[in-house]
């Protein structure tokens, strides 16, 4: 049972503004994902809740506790962090055993063997125990870190990027581990990081922070199909959704460089706008326009296809590798339910 | 414009052969991407080819020409780092003319030629800052023009976007080779990442401890790895590899289902020498075929949304986790039993104990 | 595409040339291991000689040319320890007669000598180790505790201190000899092991807050904040995480502090006369009759030089790290 609940919280560091009245509920059991670009706040969120940040205002509720004059060890909170928190002058099994031999707990050592056992079997590092963690590859030393946390069966885990600094394979191996373990443990988790590919991946729900306030706040599925303003869905999905700037003219949104154009859907009124466009929504093979083949990107799962229309280029992403030629002429078109409009200054209409 | 040569190129540290002898021709005009993990001897194997480094034993040719001991300027090739190497105290002008003026270039020619490389990579509007002043993607930008302007007769790039953030990485990706497109320049490019490799490369030379595993096109290394490791390498995430028996009717999974083998694989696969029919079965997420009454049963371990499609985790009876594409609003209960097949064009098979891929 | 892979593989069987690399490096490593060798030799004559000295007799230690060959002789060791008196020729008699002699008495005896007592040197080499030791825990133990809190906590004018705390020991010693022993006189610090004490603390804090600060910096503040979820205080994370992870910085710091105040001479020189005084001032001082006691004075140095030889080899381990002021990273 645990549920983390942030009122209103702001936090200066000198003249910069880290988080302004950042409000939150993380649900019992929720894996709740903290997205945005480096310097957006996250990470002092994610300090804040754990206690080695005080917030300038606003509360912080652990069960409905207040916490906000507790200190760290009394917060039962645990915090996986980015890189270089194992004890490195400890074994793996000292490692685990570390917070559970605290003076808060102080559990007895036939408690704590087990405690110890048990994690490590869930995330398989038991042959690791006895390691020293200085010996232990990148993604050992990040499972370690996560069943330090595990051992102590805290209200809720906080990870501040737990895989940024891994490589790529072994990021993509964790994250499904990471979110299996979540959901056959039923742990409430707070995750941040600022890999949109994570945040869709792992996430219950997402808050998407940018300069320290919440732009956006719903599920991934509300995040990359309905995205509030141009940034959030810039930020999210890959490659970039296309932006393109379209005037109402006859009937119709028109590009000014380019012989494209939208309907009107409902009832968006506005001269001007920016007509977002996912590239898997960009459909080459029949429809309304034409255009040129620039790059062909074979990536493997998918190609991206980088298609010039008049003075535009449209990303384009198809399944598989695809035997789209470059230089072809093609023609293509929309997605139509699936197009986002927004007003000029980013809001969605 | 030139073609490379090597020719048994080797490298040594001491004892250690940081490449082994290693023979490649690559033509005028390609684009060369070399692979592979740290350390597996790719941004050494540049370095000998621009002459930082020298070689241990082999043959570096130049359209012909055997420029093994020669110094890198007198090789006529242009290097791009992957921090950037442009000079702080010079203006981003300063900084692209510079091999110009090093080569004695009288000033007219150098203002013109300058121009033209910077309207090629639309820089023109920030000639006149500090390189600290510049965002990493224009950095770069310029570090690439000021190896463009020299005109050279090829590209050496290591890892030019490793130091950028994603958001740039993307943008900056198409534009390298965009910028290859119109000029054809023979590029020789070395990135560890395999996304970037599939995405530029006319072909991709993978690397392992210092030996070549694989030179391919993207389909062909995508589609066809040469052994395990190539498979796991390339892709994102990696072939599904899982251990199976061959039988009368095809692969026995673990658990106990068979997945169907065409005839063609069927013969390749008797006559290949296994040893008790032990077979490693390689396929890619895509031939996953999620569908009820499918042959080959899995549980689901985990699924997420990757935007456009989903990506469905499935763990075999024997703990594997196999990956499948799947569409976007596939998305099943935790655990959950579910059938599948497998697109029977998109299965390969490998030796288990020489790691190689078998031949259909 | 399999035999590209296969190609080089081939050609990787040639042993012949592994064995010639090889026989080159070990040439050159035993070479380099030579040279090393010969330089450490010529670095180690002044200290073989002192040695051997400080085992000579009196005429021994002043021949010319100088013996490399000799018979060993505790003279020297017996003029530093004791204090004699001359004997006139009467008693010297009667002394060669007597047969409860130690052998350190008959030793002086060969000189005319007769022992008195013990010399003023065990209870300065004494002073010296009590002096020294009790600064060095205390600037060490400061140190570490005002580098941590410099490293870790938004201490007001932290520049300003820290470039303070280091002025300290900007001036040489010797300038501010006289006020200090000016001080000392009237608060009764003057020849005081707690005064000596103060004072090459002082001395040395400035020295260890940089140092160990550096160190300090190099751990990462995510292991104690760790420390502190896991339900710890602060005091006890740094105690169980950040001291074992600073020993290299500490050892270092130990030794730099140690030698500094085992060798300092012109603060002990001025501010010491006796009950505190330490042996660098006095080994010079080492005068027996009709002449400088050589042997008596490379005893007296070679006595001074074996603890921090010492302490030197049981952190030798921490000081090869230690020396590269924490420029490489610990684990």
């Amino acid at each position: 049972m645990s549920d983390v609940r942030l009122e209103n919280i702001s936090k200066r560091f000198g003249d910069t503004l880290a988080l302004e009245e950042v409000s939150l509920h993380i649900h019992d059991d929720e894996f709740f994902v903290l997205l945005g670009p480096t310097g957006a706040g996250k990470t002092t969120t994610l300090r804040v809740i754990a206690g080695l940040e005080k917030q300038d205002d606003g509360h912080v509720y652990l069960d409905d506790m207040l916490m906000d004059g507790a200190q760290p060890a009394d917060r039962d909170v645990a915090f996986v962090f980015q890189q270089y928190s194992l004890y490195p002058n400890m074994s793996v099994y000292d490692n685990l055993a570390f917070p559970l031999r605290s003076p808060l707990r102080r559990l007895p050592e036939g408690e704590i063997r087990q405690r110890v056992t048990e994690a490590a079997e869930k995330l398989r590092i038991t042959h690791l125990l006895e390691r020293k963690t200085a010996r232990l590859s990148g993604g050992e030393m990040q499972r370690v870190s996560i069943g330090r946390a595990i051992v102590r069966q805290p209200r809720i885990f906080l990870m501040d990027e737990p895989l940024s600094n891994l490589d790529a394979k072994l990021r993509e191996s964790l994250r499904v581990e990471l979110k299996h373990l979540q959901k056959t443990q039923g742990s409430t988790t707070l995750f941040v990081t600022h890999d949109q590919i994570e945040a869709l991946t792992m996430a219950d729900r997402i808050a998407v922070l940018d300069q320290g306030r919440i732009i956006q706040n719903g599920t991934p599925f509300d995040i990359y199909d309905r995205p509030s303003t141009t940034f959030v869905a810039q930020l999210v999905g890959t490659p970039r959704i296309n932006l393109i700037a379209a005037e109402w003219q006859d009937g119709a949104y028109r590009t000014p460089g380019a012989a494209l154009s939208f309907a009107r859907q409902n009832g968006a009124a506005a001269e001007k706008v920016l007509v977002g466009v996912r590239p898997e929504d960009v459909r080459p093979g029949a429809g309304d326009f034409r255009g040129e083949v620039v790059l062909v990107e074979p990536l493997g799962v998918e190609t991206i296809l980088h298609i010039r229309t008049g003075e535009i280029t449209l990303l384009c992403v198809v399944s598989g590798l695809s035997s789209i030629q470059l230089g072809e002429v093609l023609s293509f078109g929309f997605a139509v339910e699936r197009l986002h409009f927004f007003e000029m200054n980013g809001r969605r209409l | 414009m030139a073609n490379i040569e090597l020719r048994g190129v080797e490298k040594k540290f001491g004892d250690v052969f940081a490449v082994k002898p290693l023979d490649l021709t690559i033509k005028d005009g390609e684009f060369i991407v070399l692979l592979g993990p740290s350390g597996c001897g790719k941004t050494t194997t540049l370095r000998m080819i621009s002459g930082l480094e020298a070689v241990t034993d082999g043959q570096i040719l130049l359209d012909g020409r055997d420029v093994t001991w020669l110094h890198p300027s007198e090789r006529d090739i242009a290097f791009v780092f992957q921090f950037f190497a442009l000079y702080s105290h010079m203006s981003a002008r300063d900084n692209i003319a510079f091999p110009l003026q090093a080569a004695g270039m009288a000033r007219d020619e150098v203002k013109q030629r300058v121009g033209q490389v910077a309207a090629l990579l639309r820089i023109e509007h920030i000639l006149d800052r500090k390189p600290g002043a510049l965002s990493g993607g224009d950095q770069q930008r310029v570090a690439l023009a000021r190896a463009l302007v020299r005109r050279p007769a090829a590209f050496l790039m290591d890892e030019p976007l490793g130091a950028l953030d994603a958001e740039f990485r993307e943008t900056m990706r198409a534009e390298i080779k965009k910028l290859h497109l119109a000029q054809h320049a023979t590029t020789v490019y070395v990135t560890h990442d395999q996304i970037e490799a599939m995405a530029m490369g006319d072909r991709i030379v993978i690397m392992s401890a210092a030996v070549v595993q694989q030179v391919g096109t993207p389909t062909e290394v995508y589609h066809n790895p040469a052994n395990l490791f190539v498979a796991r390498f390339i892709g994102s995430p990696g072939m599904n590899l899982v251990k199976a028996k061959v039988e009368a009717g095809g692969v026995r999974l673990p658990g106990g289902s068979l997945a169907p083998v065409s005839d063609r694989w069927r013969h390749a696969l008797e006559g290949s020498g296994l040893k008790d029919g032990s077979v490693v079965l390689g396929f890619r997420p895509e031939a996953v075929q999620v569908r009820d009454g499918g042959a080959l049963r899995a549980a689901v371990y985990a699924d997420d949304l990757h935007g456009g499609y989903t990506m469905l985790h499935l763990e075999l009876a024997d703990g594997e986790i196999i990956h499948g594409r799947a569409a976007r609003d596939a998305l099943n209960a935790l655990g959950s039993a579910v059938r599948f097949d497998l697109d029977p064009d998109m299965m390969r098979f490998f030796n288990p104990e020489t790691e190689m891929a078998i031949p259909s | 595409m399999a035999n590209a892979a296969n190609a080089p593989r081939q050609k990787v069987v040639i042993s012949t040339r592994v064995d010639k690399v090889s026989t080159g490096a070990r040439l050159t490593s035993s070479f380099r291991a030579t040279i090393a060798v010969i330089v450490a030799l010529i670095m180690l004559i002044p200290v073989a000689w002192m040695a051997m000295t400080a085992f000579k007799t009196r005429p021994d230690a002043v021949a010319v040319p100088p013996k490399v060959f000799f018979e060993p002789s505790f003279e020297g060791f017996v003029s530093l320890l004791t204090s004699r008196r001359q004997l006139t020729n009467d008693e010297i008699a009667v002394y060669q007669q007597r047969t409860d002699l130690g052998w350190a008495d008959q030793i002086a005896l060969i000189r005319g000598q007769a022992i008195t007592g013990p010399s003023a040197f065990p209870r300065q080499l004494l002073n010296s180790l009590i002096i020294s030791g009790v600064s060095t825990v205390f600037s060490v133990g400061f140190g570490v505790l005002s580098a941590y809190a410099f490293s870790r906590f938004p201490v007001p004018g932290k520049d300003d201190l820290l470039f303070f705390i280091l002025s300290q020991r900007m001036l040489p010693p010797v300038v501010v000899t006289i006020p200090i022993f000016l001080m000392y006189r009237q608060v009764g610090l003057h020849d005081t092991h707690i005064g000596m004490v103060l004072l090459y603390t002082a001395f040395n804090l400035s020295f260890s807050v940089w140092l160990l600060k550096g160190f300090i910096d190099e751990i990462p503040r995510e292991y104690e904040e760790a420390a502190m979820v896991d339900g710890y205080t602060r005091l006890q994370a740094f105690r169980k995480i950040v001291l074992p992870q600073a020993t290299t910085g500490i050892a270092a710091t130990t030794v730099f502090s140690l030698i500094f105040s085992w060798n300092e001479y012109a603060f002990a020189l001025m501010l010491t006369s006796d009950a505190a005084r330490t042996a660098p001032p006095s080994i010079p001082l080492v005068l027996g009759t009709g002449g400088i006691e050589w042997a008596a004075i490379a005893a007296g140095s070679l006595a001074f030089l074996i603890p921090v030889v010492i302490i030197t080899f049981l952190l030798r381990r921490h000081l090869l790290r230690g020396v590269t002021f924490g420029a490489i990273r610990k684990g």
